[in-house]
C-alpha cells in the first residue's frame, strides 16, 4: 500500500506538496518550452504532485508566457486537474455504465458514509480524497473502486468499509 | 541492435527470429490486461517466473506476458500453446502445479478448465469454449499471441509485412484505394469510411499534414481500443505509418488518455523500439520517407474523443468542437490537412493492405465490412471484449458468446453506442449488427459498446444516468447542449424520485428536438438518444413512474421500499450490523423489522441477506405491510419446539 511521503520541497508542513519552480521549470524544458504542450506540462505536475498550486501555475504562466487566465481555463477545463491539495489516498469510484448497472451507485453511497466526504472532496485530515470517474476498463470486475491505483473489484456497498479500514 | 536499413533485412530478422522458435516448445501466455491485472495476474506472472527459475526449464519452455485476451470475466487467464490448453481464474497457488503436472507430465488440471453452466462441461482448449468459438478474432488475434513489448514477438506474427508492402509494392495512391474498396468505416463512433478520409487528406492543398490515432476512448463501458494499445501497439503504428505514407504525412500523433497508465507505457515503448530498429524516423527501410510519432496524453474531457476538439485540445487549447465543414481531412491540426481514425480503425489497416481489400471486404455486410470489437458488459455472464464480423445477430452475440443473464434474471435490453446511443430491447434481439441496422433501431454503433440490462435495471434510470454524463461533459459552447441538457437532467432525476408530472415527457421531446438540431457537434446531436430510444420502447416504464409513483424494475430508490418477511427472518444480524442508516431494530432471536421513518432505502440490507434466507423484500408503488406485532417477534428454533 502506497502512502504518499512528504516532499523536500513541502513548505507546508501539512503534507501538502506544492512544487519549487526548479522542477517546474525541468519540466517545461521537457517538453521544450512549447506553448502547445501547456497540457502536457500541467499533467506531468499533477502527477507529481496530485494538485496544481497557484504558485505553480504562476511559474508555468511565466515560462510559457501563456496568460494564467488561459491556465486557469484549461485547469478548470479538463477533469484530470485538481486546484486543491488532494489527501493521502485518492479513492476513485467507478460510474462507468457497466458499473452503475452493477450497483456502483450503492458503493458510492456507502464510501461516502464511511469517510464522510463527497465527490471531489478531500477529508480534514487528508486521508482520503473520493473521486468518481467515467470507466476504470475493468467492466468485467464492477462495481469497481481504486484507491491509489490498486482496484479493488466486485465489490458490494458492505465490502467497502472492510476496504477503506485497511487503509491507514 | 542495429537500423534495418531494408526490407530485406527486415525480412532477414524475422527468418531468423522464426527459425530460432521451436512451434512445439510448450509456451506458457498469461493475459495481462488491465483486467487481469486488477484479477491477480501480477501475482501469478511472478509465480510463474520463480517455478521456471527454481525448475530450470528456461530453456525447453516459453513464457509470455501478453495483452488482453478479451475473457476478463474469468481472469486471470493462462494459455498453454500449442495445445491451448486454457486455465481460467489462475492464483499464484495454482502455479507450482501447473509447471508439474501440465508442462512436465502433459497431464490437464481438470479444476481450472472452462464449465460450462448450462451442460457441466468441461472445455480443455481455448477454442473450445464458446465464448471463443464464436468469436472471428482478426484484429484482436495478435494480442493473445505477443508481449506487447517485444519486437521480436511482432516480427515472429508476421508484423510490418504490410508496410513492407505498402511502400516497396504500391504507390500512396493505391494504398488510398486499397483502403478505399475495402469500405472499412471508421470505428470510433461516425462510420465515416476512412478511405474516403484518406483520399480527401491526400489531395487537399497544405503541407505538411498529419495523421492522428484517437485513444481518447471515453465512453463508459468501452474498452477495446485500450486493450488493442496495451496489447499491439507495433500493430496500431504499423497502421499509422501506412496511412502517412498514404497521405504523405511525416508526422503523427497518438491523442491517449491519460487514465489508460499501461497502454501508454507500452506505446512508449514500443515507439522508441521502433525508432531504434528503424521502422520510425527518417528513411524507414530505404524507402526514402520519414514519419515520426509523438504522444500526447488527453486530460479527461469525453467531448475531446470528437475529432475537431480532439485537435485543438492537441494543440495545447481548451477542447470545445469547431462547426464542419471544414473537415479536419482538409483543415485540421494546425490549419493543415489531417486524418484523425481511432485505435481499432488503424489496427485495421496492416490486416487490409496484408489480405487486399476484397478479402476484407468478403466479411460483413452491404453497408459495414470486417469485423467489430464489442466491450460486452454489464449483467452478462461472460463479461469482456468480442470481436464478431458484422451482421451478426445480437441475440448470438449476447446468449452464443456472453452465456445470456447471470443470476436467471430476464434479459430487458441491450445499450449501445456510449451515452449518446440507445437502447434495444428484446423483441428487436434478431437484428444483424452493423452500423445501419443499429441507427435503424434508434442506437448507434458508437465505438463498440454493448451494456446488457436485466428486469433490475431501470430504463428511466438508465437515461437520466447517460444524460446525467453528457451533462457533465458537455462543453458549454451550445446553449441547447448546455442548458437542454440540464433540463432533461433535471425532469429525469423528478420522474426517477417520484416527482414526475404528465406534461414532463412532452417537455423531455422538446429538448430533445431542440438539441439535436441545433447543436454543433456530434455530443449535442445526439445527446437526446438515451431518452428518446429508452422512451420509445419502454414508454411504459415512463407512464408507471410519472403515473403510479412506481419503479417496475425495483431500483429508483426514492419509489422503493423495503421490509422484512416475517416468516424468512433467522434473526441473523447481519443486515442490522451493516444498515448504514441504523434502520434496523431487532437482536439475537428477535425477527428484525426495518424502520420506515429513518431507512433511506440504500438497499445494503437486501445485498447482504443470506440468499438461503431472502428475507429482505422489495415493494413499489405500494406500501409496506404493518410491521409484525411485539409478542411475535420472538424466533423459535425447530429443534427447540420438538
Amino acid at each position: 500500500m502506497c502512502s504518499r511521503e512528504p516532499r523536500d520541497w513541502d513548505e507546508t508542513g501539512l503534507g501538502i506538496p506544492a512544487m519549487n519552480d526548479d522542477r517546474i521549470d525541468a519540466i517545461i524544458d521537457n517538453h521544450h518550452g512549447e506553448a502547445s504542450s501547456l497540457i502536457q506540462v500541467l499533467l506531468d505536475i499533477q502527477s507529481e504532485d496530485h494538485w496544481l498550486s497557484k504558485e505553480a501555475l504562476s511559474r508555468v504562466s511565466e515560462r510559457l508566457e501563456v496568460p494564467l487566465r488561459r491556465i486557469q481555463h484549461i485547469a478548470t477545463f479538463y477533469k484530470a486537474f485538481s486546484l486543491s491539495p488532494k489527501g493521502r489516498h485518492e479513492v476513485h469510484i467507478c460510474m462507468g455504465t457497466a458499473c452503475h448497472v452493477r450497483g456502483a451507485g450503492r458503493v458510492l453511497e456507502k464510501v461516502e458514509h464511511v469517510t464522510g466526504i463527497g465527490p471531489g472532496e478531500t477529508d480534514l485530515d487528508l486521508k482520503f480524497s473520493l473521486e468518481t470517474v467515467n470507466c476504470l476498463g475493468c467492466c468485467a470486475l464492477g462495481p469497481v473502486m481504486e484507491i491509489d491505483g490498486t482496484t479493488h473489484g466486485r465489490l458490494s456497498a458492505a465490502d467497502t468499509t472492510d476496504v477503506l479500514q485497511s487503509y491507514e | 541492435m542495429t537500423l534495418i536499413d531494408s526490407s530485406v533485412e527486415l525480412e532477414e530478422l524475422r527468418g531468423r527470429i522464426v527459425s530460432e522458435r521451436d512451434p512445439d516448445t510448450p509456451c506458457i501466455t498469461v493475459c495481462s490486461g488491465t483486467g487481469c491485472l486488477a484479477s491477480g495476474a501480477r501475482e501469478v506472472i511472478a509465480a510463474f517466473s520463480h517455478e521456471i527459475e527454481a525448475h530450470e526449464l528456461k530453456v525447453e519452455l516459453d513464457f509470455r506476458a501478453t495483452g488482453c485476451h478479451g475473457f476478463c470475466e474469468k481472469g486471470p487467464i493462462v494459455v498453454i500453446d500449442p495445445d491451448e490448453i486454457c486455465y481460467l481464474q489462475v492464483t499464484p497457488d495454482d502455479v507450482p502445479e501447473i509447471i508439474t503436472k501440465t508442462i512436465k507430465d502433459n497431464e490437464v488440471i481438470e479444476r481450472l478448465l472452462y464449465v460450462d453452466q448450462n451442460t457441466g462441461e468441461k472445455a480443455v482448449h481455448e477454442s473450445d469454449i464458446p465464448f471463443y468459438k464464436y468469436q472471428k478474432r482478426m484484429v484482436f488475434a495478435a494480442n493473445r499471441r505477443i508481449d506487447p513489448k517485444s519486437f521480436e514477438d511482432y516480427l515472429a506474427i508476421g508484423g510490418y509485412q504490410a508496410l513492407i508492402k505498402a511502400f516497396f509494392e504500391m504507390t500512396p495512391e493505391q494504398v488510398v484505394s486499397e483502403v478505399k474498396d475495402a469500405n472499412l468505416r471508421g470505428r470510433g463512433g461516425g462510420g465515416f469510411p476512412a478511405g474516403k478520409k484518406w483520399e480527401i487528406a491526400r489531395s487537399a492543398p497544405g503541407e505538411p499534414k498529419y495523421v492522428i490515432v484517437n485513444c481518447d476512448e471515453g465512453d463508459p463501458g468501452a474498452y477495446m481500443d485500450r486493450s488493442l494499445m496495451e496489447g499491439n501497439p507495433y500493430g496500431v503504428l504499423e497502421g499509422l505509418t501506412i496511412g502517412a505514407y498514404a497521405i504523405g504525412s511525416h508526422e503523427g500523433y497518438v491523442y491517449i488518455r491519460q487514465e489508460y497508465p499501461l497502454a501508454l507505457e507500452n506505446l512508449r515503448a514500443a515507439i522508441e523500439e521502433a525508432e531504434k530498429r528503424g521502422l520510425l524516423g527518417t528513411d524507414i527501410l530505404g524507402s526514402g520517407f520519414d514519419f515520426q510519432v509523438k504522444v500526447h496524453r488527453g486530460a479527461g474531457a469525453f467531448v475531446c474523443g470528437e475529432e475537431t476538439a480532439l485537435i485543438i485540445s492537441l494543440e495545447g487549447e481548451v477542447g470545445e468542437p469547431k462547426p464542419r465543414p471544414p473537415y479536419p481531412a482538409v483543415n485540421g491540426l494546425w490549419g493543415k490537412p489531417t486524418i484523425i481514425n481511432n485505435v481499432e480503425t488503424w489496427a485495421n489497416v496492416p490486416l487490409i493492405i496484408n489480405k487486399g481489400a476484397a478479402a476484407f471486404a468478403s466479411i460483413g455486410t452491404e453497408g459495414s465490412k470486417g469485423t467489430k470489437i464489442f466491450s460486452l458488459v454489464g449483467k452478462i455472464a461472460n463479461t469482456g471484449l468480442v470481436e464478431v464480423p458484422m451482421g451478426i445477430n445480437l441475440r448470438d452475440v449476447i446468449y452464443k458468446i456472453g452465456g445470456g443473464i447471470p443470476g436467471g434474471k430476464k434479459f430487458k435490453a441491450v445499450q449501445t453506442g456510449g451515452p449518446s446511443g440507445g437502447c434495444i430491447p428484446e423483441e428487436r434481439l434478431d437484428l444483424e449488427v452493423d452500423f445501419d441496422e443499429l441507427t435503424k433501431a434508434g442506437s448507434m454503433m458508437g465505438s463498440g459498446g454493448m451494456i446488457v440490462m436485466d428486469e433490475e435495471t431501470c430504463m428511466v434510470d438508465v437515461a437520466r444516468y447517460f444524460i446525467d454524463f453528457l451533462t457533465d461533459e458537455s462543453c458549454g459552447k451550445c446553449v441547447p447542449c448546455r442548458e437542454g441538457l440540464r433540463q432533461m437532467q433535471r425532469i429525469l432525476t423528478d420522474i426517477t424520485e417520484g416527482k414526475g408530472k404528465e406534461s414532463d415527457i412532452e417537455v423531455l421531446q422538446e429538448l430533445a428536438e431542440t438539441a439535436r438540431e441545433a447543436s454543433l457537434c456530434a455530443l449535442g446531436k445526439t445527446a437526446p438518444n438515451p431518452f428518446l430510444s429508452t422512451f420509445r420502447y419502454f414508454r411504459d416504464e415512463y407512464e408507471a413512474h410519472i403515473k403510479e409513483k412506481r419503479c417496475p424494475a425495483l431500483s429508483c430508490k426514492k419509489l422503493v421500499s423495503y421490509f422484512i418477511e416475517p416468516e424468512k427472518c433467522k434473526a441473523c444480524l447481519i443486515c442490522l450490523k451493516e444498515c448504514p442508516a441504523g434502520a434496523i431494530d431487532g437482536a439475537k432471536k428477535t425477527i428484525h423489522i426495518i424502520d420506515q421513518e429513518k431507512c433511506d432505502a440504500c438497499g445494503i440490507c437486501f445485498e447482504v441477506c443470506p440468499s438461503r434466507f431472502e428475507a429482505v423484500m422489495r415493494v413499489s408503488g405500494e406500501p409496506v405491510p404493518p410491521p409484525i406485532p411485539e409478542e411475535q417477534r420472538m424466533v423459535i428454533r425447530k429443534s427447540k419446539q420438538q
